[in-house]
């Protein structure tokens, strides 16, 4: 069985770089034909100096000439240089703030994950008793508010807390200290959590009224076992299987919240590269993603298998 | 068998104890989250910046700011963007340098001479790199002979070309040691000009003139300007510490030359965002000396009874038409039927509210100088006056002139900015109510927007200029034909003709007579439509004095700037 494990690992190993070669050549050739070029700005520039950007960041070329050297150069692991940051390497700018992304991403997630659990199993046990109500509508909120929204009252009510106190509580934005952590990735992960809360709800529910719990109970296990090693334990499966996607999701999609925390995370880059088309800047960035999305899956993949042994036997 | 499901669940005791047990979950959740944010910030602690002192911070001299982006690179050279203004107008200086007024002082050069042909500057005695070398003229040469080399690429190589040979070095026909620049030894350079340049004092304030020395720029291998030990700073204060992305610390600069400049021992930029909002916040909560405040922030301020301050940003907007051939816009008939069926005062006072905006009526924005005073009490711009009927006798005019039975949809191309979207909004109702002309919207981001501009992909554009240097000719020479950024491609002898002797005049008042004829030549040709003149209001810190936002230059000014009960 070990040795299957490892076959399975490896079969997606290869269809992860067959995924990540895809989404390589497709945001390659989607960014070479969206409109607008990434050499033209405010100030207009001379032909010769056009000719010589265009020489600096190899445009002068076919675009298959491009593509072939661009791919030359992704299995080297050099994602080129920025356009509009001209000093520095795309490898540089994910190596200095994919970190800030993912500690945020990953503290985003933990709260996503261990709300969303603890939240859901409660929901399930007071079915239909006010705490579910309660809690069923916040999590209704969670999904429908945009975290733009969430992230700007809660900075609001940041500074009101502040002000209450006369000193700073917590701080308002930045990076550096726990405290600058707390309240965006909590913001970060509020979508989340109201996912995974209903997710865990109706799974919960499922387990609750299931034969083995009934025969468990019948034999006379005691309540809080049969709680955590026949329904906790089964019912978290589907949360896990979204949790991979999810850590990704949230660590590249923290645009807004690092925005109006001012933090130096990945995602502004992201999201300005492609507003300023920087094509070096989006490639790297994309494909690191991708990356980063296909690795989490198969992450999760494998983790699957020691939560549900029946998943092991289909490898 | 369902009904055994709900009795399970039902049952009180059963919830109870799972509850307990979810409470035991929960807690352990609680003290594994806190073990793993105390690890967490440990980290951060190496990828983010530092928490400051505080919006201004008495004791240590030192205030804390926001930048409105990351600089790209902090090559004086290459520099294109505001935030990279900002920052090299601390860090670094020129020959000459604007005091807290406008008023053009003595920086590296203590004395300048400017004639027909050329100029000569003398470098101060005094004037330091932060390393300890001396300024010398040979570090202004290589540093210029550099940005019109084609190899750097700079943007702004352009603002070079009144210097002899500027143009044809850029083009790579000549090579970058025939730019007429030369440092006859360490303290005197002499510049040529490629034609009488009346204005270049003014010019060798702009960024793409700062110093560069030529023996460090080459120790860096091409990072020059891309962390804070990769470059040199002459300014009144250095760039310590630069993470990117997150904060800047600038420090007092020791070896710096005169003692008008640099009164703060320390400025933290610990914040870099775009949201206004998030700003407010901040400022609010006492981290940060100084926000700009949009019209829906005003009632609040007012509130908090904050010292709101109005000041122009120097950027004037306009409907830009295309002028090629083929185009309705082309026609003058057509063009004075919608000039005169709009007037700005609506535009600005009505729609877009901003308090700190000011109806556009000229090329020339109010601010800018005159021989004696402002340049538009001199040189009136004509009166502008709604003629509903009037236009309707030219678009008639012009319809007979272009033969056409309709006039097709008016392509009216704008940026997504909010304010860009509900002005073309505005004009697209207003045209069609007055002259029933049908106005098509497009939409574009900034680069695609430049992409259609370039290729004449448009009617109508709504477009914005800001100022590169303080004299008229950064507005007036702009819809010369030669001028690369006319992408509307406006083209007439007598603009031409009246810009070359703005150019080059040295009768300051025949030079400001030409600037009053464009103005002129600008309205009555219809040229373009004024829109606004773009302002911000903001509010400081009351402890921080001195403070300067500027129309041109650096749009945030510390230099000046100090705290009123500092210690020592």
């Amino acid at each position: 069985m070990r040795s299957t494990m490892w076959i399975f690992i490896l079969k997606r190993l290869v269809q992860g770089i067959f995924t990540v070669w895809f989404i390589a050549t497709a945001t390659f050739f989607a960014m070479h034909n969206v409109p607008g070029d990434p050499l033209l700005n405010d100030r207009a520039t001379t032909d010769a100096i056009r000719a010589n950007l265009e020489a600096k960041y190899g445009l002068d070329k076919p675009v298959m000439t491009q593509y072939g050297i661009y791919l030359g150069n992704l299995l080297q692991g050099d994602l080129g240089i920025s356009f509009t940051q001209e000093n520095r390497e795309v490898n540089d700018i994910i190596r200095d703030h994919f970190p800030v992304s993912a500690i945020l991403g990953i503290l985003a997630v933990i709260f996503a994950a261990a709300g969303g659990v603890l939240w859901g199993a409660l929901t399930a046990i007071y079915r239909n008793r006010w705490p579910d109500y309660v809690i069923m509508f916040l999590v209704i909120l969670g999904i429908s508010v945009p975290s733009f929204v969430v992230a700007a009252i809660s900075q609001l009510f940041l500074v009101n807390v502040n002000g209450l106190f006369g000193t700073t509580v917590l701080p308002v934005a930045g990076w550096g200290t726990v405290l600058h952590m707390l309240v965006p990735a909590m913001v970060l992960g509020l979508g989340t959590m109201a996912y995974l809360t209903r997710l865990m709800r109706s799974s919960m529910l499922e387990i609750i009224s299931s034969d083995f719990v009934r025969t468990a109970k019948a034999k006379g296990v005691p309540p809080a076992r049969i709680f955590a090693k026949h329904q906790l334990r089964n019912a978290i499966l589907p949360v896990i299987t979204v949790l991979g996607p999810s850590i990704a999701a949230i660590t590249t999609g923290g645009f807004v919240v690092e925005l109006v925390f001012a933090i130096p995370g990945l995602g502004r880059y992201f999201v300005q590269a492609v507003q300023q088309l920087d094509y070096t800047v989006i490639m790297g960035t994309t494909v690191f993603y991708g990356a980063f999305l296909v690795f989490m899956v198969i992450v999760v993949d494998v983790l699957y298998g020691f939560i549900d042994p029946r998943v092991r036997m289909e490898y | 068998m369902a009904t055994t499901g709900s009795a399970i669940d039902s049952d009180e005791s059963f919830a109870k104890s799972a509850g307990k047990q979810l409470a035991i979950y929960a807690l352990y959740t609680l003290i594994f989250l806190t073990v793993l944010i105390y690890v967490f910030s440990i980290v951060a602690g190496r990828t983010g910046g530092g928490a400051s002192g505080g919006a201004v911070d008495s004791a240590n001299n030192s205030i804390t700011i926001t930048l409105r982006q990351e600089p790209p690179q902090l090559d004086a050279g290459r520099a294109t963007d505001a935030s990279s203004f900002v920052v090299l107008a601390h860090v670094m200086e020129g020959l000459l340098a604007y005091d807290d007024n406008m008023q053009l002082i003595p920086g590296m050069a203590e004395r300048w001479e400017i004639r027909e042909d050329g100029a000569t500057f003398w470098i101060r005695e005094e004037a330091r790199w932060s390393n300890g070398d001396p300024v010398t003229a040979h570090d202004f040469e290589f540093a210029w002979k550099r940005v019109v080399d084609p190899d750097t690429a700079s943007e702004y190589a352009f603002i070079l070309y009144p210097i002899l040979n500027a143009e044809a070095v850029t083009q790579g026909e000549l090579p970058k040691e025939m730019l007429g620049v030369q440092a006859v030894d360490d303290r005197t350079l002499e510049v040529q000009f490629a034609q009488p340049t009346p204005y270049f004092a003014k010019l060798v304030a702009f960024v793409t003139f700062l110093p560069l020395q030529q023996e460090f720029y080459e120790s860096t291998n091409g990072r020059y300007g891309a962390d804070a030990d990769e470059m040199l700073y002459n300014g009144p204060y250095v760039l310590d510490e630069w993470v990117h992305g997150a904060s800047m610390l600038w420090y007092k600069n020791p070896g710096y030359w005169g003692d008008h400049k640099g009164f703060l021992d320390e400025i933290v930029t610990a914040y870099i965002t775009t949201d206004v909002n998030a700003k407010l916040n901040l400022f609010k909560d006492g981290q940060i000396a100084e926000t700009q405040l949009l019209a829906p922030m005003l009632p609040e301020a007012m509130e908090q009874r904050w010292q709101i301050d109005r000041v122009m940003d120097g950027t004037v907007f306009f409907l830009e038409f295309n002028h090629r051939e083929g185009r309705v816009t082309d026609n003058w008939n057509f063009r004075r039927a919608m000039q005169l069926a709009q007037n700005s005062d609506e535009l600005v006072y009505k729609v877009l509210k901003e308090a700190a905006y000011l109806p556009a009526v000229s090329l020339f924005p109010v601010w800018i100088q005159g021989l004696n005073g402002a340049f538009r009490s001199e040189y009136p711009p004509v009166e502008h006056k709604m003629n509903l009927e009037l236009a309707r006798e030219h678009l008639e005019m012009a319809r007979i002139e272009l033969g056409i039975e309709e006039f097709p949809p008016i392509v009216f191309l704008t940026g997504d900015t909010p304010i860009s979207i509900l002005s073309s909004e505005y004009y697209q109702e207003l045209y069609k109510q007055n002259l029933g002309l049908e106005i098509r919207i497009d939409v574009q981001n900034f680069k695609q927007r430049l992409a259609k501009m370039t290729s004449g992909d448009f009617d109508v554009v709504v477009a914005g200029w800001g100022p590169d240097y303080d004299d008229p000719l950064t507005f007036g020479d702009f819809f010369a034909s030669w001028n690369l950024n006319n992408r509307g491609r406006y083209n007439s002898s007598e603009m031409d003709a009246q810009v070359r002797i703005a150019q080059a005049e040295l009768d300051p008042k025949k030079r400001l007579d030409a600037f009053g004829e464009i103005q002129r030549i600008v309205y009555e040709d219809v040229t373009l439509i004024p829109m606004y003149e773009r302002g911000w209001s903001f509010v400081v810190d009351p402890r921080l004095k001195g403070f300067k936002r500027r129309s041109i230059g650096p749009e945030v000014d510390f230099n000046f700037a100090y705290i009123e009960d500092a210690e020592d």
